[in-house]
């Protein structure tokens, strides 16, 4: 029935392709950071152009689910002459549509923040970039850390999907892996393990943080 | 982009959104009503019990929705789950929705008040009847905005059922895209019509959410 020694096995070719699933995941939660504090300040700024542009590209990419946006990206890039590498496109995809989401815990968090303290700091003689900071991001940071590593997580989850373009992650791995094996439900339920190893790993170091940074 | 193309294929694409729709309906409700006995178990069930269920949200929430679509659609024959795409689907979805909706009634279920509770026992209901008069009637109603908003985060999740060939939406696009070889404009089209579809779920979502409220806070 089930074959303990193809689940055992597979562990080897998958923790090789989970390199790339952690990869993808972490440039993509990088990429999101730098996009979604632009984002989140354009969100944020005095200008109407830039809050709707901000609000459009949240609504977006938050409506499409993130399999569509990897087709359109793995498809449209050629189109208009850019021949990246499927890998690249994959990380693009993934952290733009991180960005999203993490411009929005930027901004929750930083609405969090009580009003007082950056009125305070303006009161006390404190530049408006000071006041930023200084002030507003250290505390909005620290504040939205565990939504992040939550981000994270989902985004190693996501990165299942970037599959369907041929990136050999986990998923894609564990499916070359089942075609030679013919026994797909020992590896897949081996590729469900290290997904979880890897979020549990996460969501363990999610509530560390949490502990530490609790006021 | 060549309109006509639509016509030609408009019937199996209709075919597809009604495929999307109906996975999402009912994976959205049988995912709710798994949800609410596992949340159930988890406050009455012995200490044991609730570990084993712990467990399955923990797994169901940790590994990926495609993940576990493959382990049932090309795993589960092996153990004599021999189900067609769509079934599968469904019921992948069903398991994938069950854990979030779980944890979602429970956070529900603790915002009723004890004393509400504790006043119910002390007039001699039953156990039975203080939930269903008093912990899901109180519960659901806190719970209403968390409901919609993951209802609206499964739309996005149907999408995924088109890897397990699944005859949705996505996967009538990737059909027609292949024998048109119009990927770009087709999947373009896809990523519109699901970014509308979204924002008037959650639209009228907002506004069913605010019009359950508010019948209840002039009630109360």
């Amino acid at each position: 029935m089930f074959s303990l020694a193809v689940f055992f096995q597979s562990f080897g070719p998958l923790f090789w392709a989970a390199r790339y699933t952690l990869l993808i995941s972490v440039l993509g939660i990088g990429l999101g950071v730098v996009i979604g504090t632009l984002i989140c300040a354009a969100r944020l700024s005095p200008y109407p152009p830039l809050r709707r542009f901000a609000a459009i590209w949240v609504s977006f990419l938050r409506g499409v689910p993130l399999l569509v946006q990897l087709l359109v990206f793995y498809y449209a890039l050629p189109v208009i002459g850019l021949d990246v590498p499927a890998m690249v496109a994959a990380v693009v995809t993934v952290g733009i549509c991180a960005s999203a989401y993490i411009s929005e815990i930027w901004r929750g968090a930083i609405a969090a923040l009580p009003k007082g303290q950056a009125e305070a700091a303006v009161a006390i003689g404190m530049t408006p970039v000071d006041v930023w900071t200084r002030v507003i991001l250290p505390q909005a940071v620290t504040l939205s850390l565990p939504a992040l590593i939550n981000e994270l997580i989902l985004l190693v989850k996501a990165s299942s999907l970037v599959s369907v373009v041929g990136i050999l992650e986990i998923t894609r791995a564990s499916q070359a892996q089942a075609a030679t094996t013919f026994r797909p439900l020992e590896v897949y339920i081996a590729a469900a393990c290290i997904y979880l190893l890897i979020n549990l790993c996460l969501a363990a170091l999610g509530r560390y943080l949490e502990h530490r940074t609790a006021v | 982009m060549e309109w006509s193309v639509l016509q030609q294929y408009g019937p199996s694409l209709l075919k597809g959104f009604g495929n999307t729709i109906l996975c999402w309906a009912l994976g959205t409700v049988f995912g709710m009503a798994l949800g609410l006995v596992i949340a159930l178990i988890q406050r009455y069930a012995p200490r044991w019990v609730t570990w084993i269920v712990q467990a399955y949200i923990e797994v169901i929430r940790g590994t990926p929705f495609l993940v576990q679509l493959f382990v049932l659609y090309y795993g589960g024959p092996l153990v004599g789950l021999r189900l067609d795409a769509l079934p599968a689907g469904l019921l992948g979805l069903t398991i994938y929705g069950s854990p979030y909706f779980a944890e979602i009634f429970r956070s529900g279920f603790r915002a009723v008040p004890d004393g509400q509770i504790e006043a119910a026992r002390a007039i001699g209901m039953s156990e039975s009847d203080i939930v269903r008069r008093i912990l899901l009637p109180l519960g659901l109603v806190s719970a209403l905005p968390a409901l919609v908003n993951f209802s609206i985060i499964l739309t996005k999740e149907t999408v995924i059922l088109s890897i397990i060939t699944v005859p949705e939406l996505l996967y009538q696009v990737q059909r027609m895209s292949a024998e048109t070889f119009r990927y770009v404009e087709a999947n373009l089209v896809l990523a519109l019509f699901f970014w509308g579809l979204v924002e008037t779920i959650s639209r009228v979502g907002l506004r069913l959410e605010a019009r359950i409220t508010k019948h209840l806070i002039e009630r109360t």
